[in-house]
C-alpha cells in the first residue's frame, strides 16, 4: 500500500515536470473541443439554391421570398431555365434546384394541393438530406401562412381565433420539442466531444506513459523491485483517473463559457459515470501498452483503435441510424455508452434510473477490461 | 548452514534456435565479490537477468538467497539490488527524489530514507546535485546514483551489469572501493563486466565465451592453471578458438 | 539508377516478406469501409413511438394504426398518462410521443378541436424536425381523409399543402451510404497511409537503415521514391479493394470511369505518404513531436474533410482551415467521379491541388535529407 503512494507521488512529480504532457492535457483539448464543437454541426447556412419560377405569380414569388428569407438558403440563380439550374448541381456550385411549376397558384386555388420540385444535389453527402428537411419546412410554413390567409376555417398556428364549424372534424396539432429549445447543434455535440476528449487522455496518455517507460528501461528496474503488478498499475493508473476527471471539469467550464451547454441533470451523477468510464479508457490504455514496445507504437494503436470507437458510438452520427448488427456490436463500445449517459444527463436531466443500463454496462466493461490487461502485464519475460 | 547465496546449476536459455546462456554452473558465497566476465554478446546479461527475476530460463537450475527463481523469484526481489547496464532511473527526477522513491518501494521508512540518502549522497559526492533532474548529471554520476539506489535497502545480494563502462578511471576506482565496502559488510557482489582488467579485483571470477562459462575461479588460481600473466590473455586465449572456427 | 533498382527491390522483398502485415494493410481499409459504411448513416427508420391514450376511441385507434402502418414509426410503448412518457425519453426507449386528449373523437364529431400533441426528442435539432415533420404528415394524412368524408363546402377546412417533390440528383436509392462511403474512402485510405508510415518507420528504426542509406550513393529523391513506391503498391491496392467493396456491399453507383478514380485514388495516397516521409525525414526528436501533431490533429482532419459534417456548414475559419486537409479535396473528387459521372473537365482543379500538395510535401522531404548529410 505505501508502495503505491510512492510511486504515484513520483508519477505526479513526472506529470507536472512534463511540458509536452501539459500541453497535452491542457491545451490540445480545449482546441480540439473548440474545433469539432464549431466543424461537426449539421446546420445549413447559405446554402446555394436556384429557383427557377416556372409560374411567375404572387404566389410562387411569395414562396422564392419565403425561402430567401429563411436564413438558410442564398438564391445564387434565378433564371428560369431548367438547364441553367442543372449546370449548377453538375458543376458542384448549387446545392438545391427549387422548381416550382407554371400552374402553382392555380393549383393551389382549385384543389389546395400544389407539388414544388426540389431537385437536391446528392454529392454533397449529408448535407443533401437536410437541405431538403429545410425546404421542406419552408413549404410547410409557406403552406401555413396561405392557408391562415385563403382558408380562414382551418386550425394552423397562423390562425388567430378558430372558427367553430358543426360537424367539421378538425384536428389541432400542437407540437412539443423536448431538450434542446433552441435546436443547438451545439449543445448536442459538446457534451458528446467532452467524451471524446477525456478518452483521449484516458487511453492515449496511459498507454504512452508505459510504453515510454518500457523503451527508456526505467520499467525494468521497477520490476526486480518486489512491487507487484497490481501496485504498480494503480499507481500509474490513478494519477491519469484524476487527470481525466479534471478534464471533464475544464471540458465542462468551457462548454459552459464558450456555448453556454445546458447542465439540466445532476453533475455528481455524470462525474460518477465518468470515474467509472475512465476506469475502462485506462484499462484499454494498459491493455495497448502490454502489446507495444514503443511510445510511437503506442501512439499509432491507441488513436486507431479510439477513432475507430469514436465513429461508431453515435457521437457525430446517430445510434438508431445504424444497421442492426452494427448497433449490436456497438453494445461492447464503451464510449457509446458514456456518450449516450453524459447527453442524457445535461441534456434530459436523466437520473440514475434512466441511465442504468448503460452504466452497468461501463462497470462490466471496467472490471473484464482491467482484469484482462492486469494478467497481460507480466513482471517476467517468457 | 551453507553461506552460499547464489546457486547455479545449468541454466541455460534459448532465444529460437539460439542459445543465449548454454548450460552455465557456479556458486557465490555471502560476502564474495564474484566478476562475471566476457565479452560483449557472452550472454552475462540475459544470465543476469535469469537469476533476477526478469527473464524465464528455458532450463536448469538456480537458487538466490536460498529461493527457487522458477517459483519464488517475487520473494528473492526483496533481498536483491540491481544496477542495470543501461541507466535505468528516472531522468526527470532528482537524485534524492529517486532514492526516495525506490527506498519507499523497499519498504524503508521515511526516516531511513531520509537518513541513507543523505549518507549515501554524501558519500558519492552527489551532495551538491542532490535536488538538480538527473538528466543534468553527467553519466559517471548517474551510475553512482544507480549504484546507490541498488544498495540502499541494503540487500543481501547485488547484481552490477556493467557498472564502470564509460567511465573516467578516478570513478572506476571510486566505484571498486564502494564495492568493496558493500562485500566488507556482508553483502555479495556479482559484477559482470568486459573490462579484463578487473578481473583481479575480484575473489573469483568466471569467463563467459558464447553462453559458456570457459573458465571459472580465483584470478590467481587461474593465471596459474593457464600459464598466463593476465586475465585479459586467459580471455584472448579462451575466446580465440570461437574466432578460428568460425573464420 | 541501378541503386534505385536495388533499393526498391530490397523494400519490396521486406514488405512481401511480412506476410501478416500485408494482410492486415489491405484487409483492415476493407472490414473499416463495411463497419463504418454501415455505422455512418442518417437514415431515419424504425421511430420509436409511445402513444398516451386514455381513453382509446375509434379516431384514436384509426391514427395509432396509421402510425404503425406508415413504415417509419414502430409502436414502442401504449401509456396512459402523460407523466408516464419522461423515463422513457430520458432512457432513450422513445423517441417520439402523441398524446391524445380524452373524448378525441367526440370532439372530431362535435366540430371542436380534437387535440392532439406530439412530443419530440429534439436532443439531435435535425432528427427532432424531421421527426416532427413525419408524424405531422401521418396526422395531415388522417385530417384531408376526415375533411374528404365530409361534405364538399367544409373541404376547405383542410389546410393547403404544398408538396416536396424531392429528387435527389446523383443519389437515386436515397440511402444515405451514397453519401458518406465515397467520403470514407477518403477516410480508410488516410488511415491505412498513416498505417504503410508507421510500419515503415518502425521497421527503419530497428534496422538503423536510414543512416545507412543516407550514406549510400543513393540521392535523397531516389531514397524517397524508393521508400514511397512499394507502399504506393499495396495503398493501390487496397484502393481498388475498397472501390468494389462501395460497389457490391453498398450499391453505391459508379458512374465516371473507374480509372480516373483509381488515379485520384493513388495521387491522393501519395500526398499521405509523402506527409508520412516528411516526417521520416526529420531527426528522432523532431519525429514524435510532429507525430504526436499529427496523430492529435486526426480528429479534426477526419470531420474537416467534410466527410461527415458539411463543410457549408461550418463556420468561415474552418472552412478556411478545411483547405489544407488533403481528404477534403479527395471527397469533392470521389462524389464527383462516383455519383455525378463527371470526368476531369470538372474535378481538375480539385486534383490539382492534391498535385500541388504532393509536390510540395516531398520537396521538403528532400530538403530535409539533404540538410541531414550535411
Amino acid at each position: 500500500m505505501r508502495r503505491i503512494l510512492f510511486l504515484a507521488q513520483a508519477e505526479v512529480l513526472h506529470i507536472v515536470r512534463d511540458r509536452i504532457l501539459v500541453a497535452q492535457i491542457l491545451v490540445v483539448p480545449i482546441v480540439q473541443l473548440l474545433i469539432l464543437s464549431n466543424a461537426a454541426t449539421f446546420q445549413i447556412r447559405n446554402t446555394s439554391i436556384h429557383v427557377v419560377d416556372l409560374d411567375r405569380t404572387s404566389t410562387s414569388r411569395g414562396l422564392a421570398g419565403h425561402l430567401a428569407a429563411s436564413g438558410h438558403f442564398q438564391i445564387v440563380g434565378t433564371a428560369p431555365s431548367l438547364d441553367a439550374a442543372n449546370e449548377g448541381l453538375l458543376d458542384g456550385t448549387v446545392t438545391m434546384v427549387v422548381v416550382i411549376p407554371h400552374d402553382f397558384e392555380a393549383s393551389l386555388v382549385r384543389t389546395g394541393v400544389a407539388p414544388v420540385e426540389l431537385s437536391v444535389n446528392g454529392e454533397k453527402g449529408s448535407a443533401a438530406g437536410i437541405v431538403q428537411a429545410y425546404a421542406s419546412r419552408v413549404l410547410a410554413d409557406y403552406a401555413g401562412e396561405l392557408t391562415a390567409r385563403l382558408r380562414p376555417n382551418v386550425i394552423t398556428a397562423k390562425a388567430s381565433t378558430p372558427i367553430p364549424l358543426r360537424g367539421v372534424p378538425r384536428i389541432d396539432v400542437r407540437v412539443r420539442g423536448r431538450y434542446n429549445p433552441t435546436l443547438n447543434y451545439q449543445h448536442y455535440m459538446v457534451p458528446g466531444i467532452l467524451v471524446a476528449l477525456v478518452t483521449m487522455i484516458g487511453t492515449l496518455l496511459s498507454a504512452q506513459n508505459i510504453a515510454r517507460e518500457k523503451e527508456l528501461g526505467t520499467l525494468e528496474q521497477l520490476n526486480v523491485t518486489p512491487i507487484t503488478r497490481g501496485e504498480f498499475i494503480t499507481a500509474k493508473l490513478l494519477p491519469f483517473w484524476v487527470l481525466g476527471l479534471l478534464e471533464l471539469s475544464l471540458g465542462l467550464i468551457v462548454g459552459k463559457l464558450v456555448f453556454d451547454i445546458p447542465m439540466v441533470g445532476s453533475l455528481p451523477l455524470l462525474y460518477g459515470a465518468a470515474a467509472l468510464y475512465l476506469a475502462v479508457a485506462l484499462g484499454i490504455g494498459l491493455w495497448i501498452s502490454t502489446l507495444v514496445e514503443t511510445q510511437q507504437q503506442a501512439m499509432f494503436v491507441t488513436f486507431f483503435i479510439v477513432i475507430v470507437y469514436l465513429l461508431m458510438s453515435g457521437l457525430f452520427t446517430p445510434i438508431d441510424s445504424m444497421a442492426p448488427w452494427v448497433q449490436a456490436v456497438s453494445q461492447i463500445n464503451p464510449v457509446r455508452h458514456f456518450v449516450t449517459i453524459s447527453r442524457a444527463i445535461l441534456m434530459k436531466g436523466a437520473g440514475p434510473a434512466a441511465i442504468v443500463e448503460p452504466l452497468s454496462i461501463l462497470a462490466i466493461s471496467a472490471v473484464v477490461i482491467l482484469t484482462l490487461a492486469v494478467r497481460q502485464y507480466r513482471k517476467r519475460v517468457v | 548452514m551453507s553461506d552460499v547465496t547464489i546457486e547455479v546449476k545449468d541454466l541455460t536459455r534459448r532465444f529460437g534456435d539460439f542459445i543465449a546462456v548454454d548450460r552455465i554452473s557456479f556458486e557465490v558465497k555471502a560476502g564474495e565479490v564474484f566478476g562475471f566476465l566476457g565479452a560483449n554478446g557472452a550472454g552475462k546479461t540475459t544470465a543476469i537477468r535469469m537469476l533476477i527475476g526478469l527473464l524465464e530460463p528455458s532450463g536448469g537450475t538456480a537458487r538466490i538467497a536460498g529461493h527457487d527463481i522458477y517459483t519464488e523469484s517475487e520473494a528473492i526481489k526483496q533481498s536483491i539490488g540491481y544496477m542495470s547496464q543501461r541507466f535505468s532511473l528516472y531522468e526527470d527526477l532528482t537524485p534524492r527524489e529517486n532514492i526516495r522513491l525506490y527506498g519507499g518501494i523497499y519498504g524503508l521508512t521515511r526516516k531511513q530514507i531520509r537518513e541513507r540518502s543523505d549518507r549515501v549522497l554524501a558519500r558519492l559526492g552527489l551532495a551538491g546535485v542532490a535536488d538538480d533532474a538527473v538528466r543534468r548529471l553527467p553519466l559517471g554520476w548517474r551510475q553512482k546514483l544507480a549504484f546507490s539506489v541498488a544498495l540502499i535497502h541494503e540487500p543481501h545480494i547485488v547484481f552490477l551489469d556493467e557498472p564502470t563502462s564509460g567511465v573516467d578511471p578516478i570513478t572506476r576506482r571510486q566505484f571498486w572501493e564502494l564495492i568493496y565496502e558493500a562485500a566488507s559488510a556482508g553483502t555479495t557482489v556479482l559484477v559482470s563486466t568486459h573490462y579484463m582488467d578487473e578481473a583481479e579485483y575480484c575473489d573469483r571470477i568466471s569467463i563467459m565465451v558464447s553462453g559458456r562459462i570457459a573458465a571459472i575461479g580465483a584470478p590467481a588460481d587461474l593465471k596459474r592453471q593457464f600459464g598466463v600473466n593476465s586475465i585479459d590473455e586467459l580471455f584472448v586465449r579462451l575466446a580465440r578458438p570461437q574466432s578460428e572456427t568460425s573464420a | 539508377m541501378s541503386a534505385l533498382k536495388g533499393l526498391l527491390q530490397k523494400e519490396a522483398f521486406h514488405i512481401l516478406r511480412d506476410r501478416r502485415t500485408l494482410i492486415v494493410l489491405i484487409a483492415l481499409p476493407v472490414v473499416q469501409v463495411v463497419l463504418f459504411g454501415f455505422a455512418i448513416r442518417t437514415d431515419i427508420d424504425g421511430v420509436r413511438l409511445a402513444v398516451v391514450d386514455s381513453a382509446p376511441d375509434y379516431a384514436t385507434m384509426a391514427l395509432r394504426n396509421r402510425f404503425a402502418s406508415a413504415g417509419v414509426f414502430r409502436t414502442v410503448s401504449v401509456v396512459a398518462r402523460t407523466a408516464d412518457l419522461e423515463p422513457l425519453f430520458q432512457n432513450g426507449q422513445a423517441q417520439q410521443a402523441i398524446v391524445f386528449k380524452p373524448g378525441f373523437a367526440a370532439d372530431l364529431a362535435r366540430g371542436e378541436l380534437a387535440q392532439i400533441l406530439i412530443v419530440t426528442d429534439a436532443t439531435e435539432p435535425n432528427t427532432g424536425s424531421l421527426l416532427q415533420a413525419y408524424a405531422q404528415a401521418v396526422i395531415d394524412g388522417y385530417q384531408r381523409e376526415l375533411s374528404a368524408s365530409a361534405t364538399s363546402s367544409v373541404a376547405r377546412a383542410s389546410r393547403i399543402v404544398i408538396a416536396p417533390d424531392v429528387r435527389v440528383r446523383f443519389n437515386p436509392t436515397r440511402a444515405s451510404s451514397n453519401l458518406f462511403v465515397p467520403g470514407l474512402m477518403a477516410f480508410v485510405l488516410t488511415i491505412v497511409s498513416s498505417m504503410m508510415t508507421a510500419i515503415s518507420l518502425t521497421r527503419e528504426k530497428e534496422t538503423g537503415t536510414m543512416e545507412a542509406m543516407l550514406v549510400s550513393p543513393l540521392r535523397p529523391l531516389e531514397i524517397i521514391v524508393g521508400k514511397v513506391a512499394p507502399y504506393l503498391v499495396i495503398g493501390f491496392v487496397s484502393a481498388f479493394a475498397i472501390i468494389v467493396e462501395a460497389r457490391l456491399v453498398f450499391r453505391v453507383p459508379l458512374r465516371g470511369s473507374l480509372l480516373l478514380l483509381l488515379f485520384e485514388a493513388a495521387l491522393f495516397i501519395l500526398v499521405s505518404l509523402s506527409l508520412g516521409i516528411l516526417v521520416s525525414a526529420r531527426t528522432s526528436s523532431q519525429r514524435l513531436a510532429m507525430m504526436a501533431a499529427l496523430l492529435g490533429t486526426m480528429l479534426p482532419n477526419v470531420l474537416l474533410s467534410g466527410f461527415i459534417f458539411p463543410v457549408e456548414s461550418m463556420p468561415w475559419l474552418l472552412r478556411i482551415l478545411s483547405n489544407i486537409v488533403p481528404g477534403r479535396w479527395f471527397v469533392v473528387i470521389a462524389r464527383g467521379i462516383m455519383l455525378k459521372g463527371v470526368g476531369l473537365a470538372y474535378v481538375w482543379q480539385e486534383t490539382l491541388v492534391l498535385a500541388v500538395m504532393a509536390a510540395v510535401l516531398l520537396a521538403a522531404s528532400v530538403h530535409s535529407f539533404k540538410e541531414r548529410l550535411e
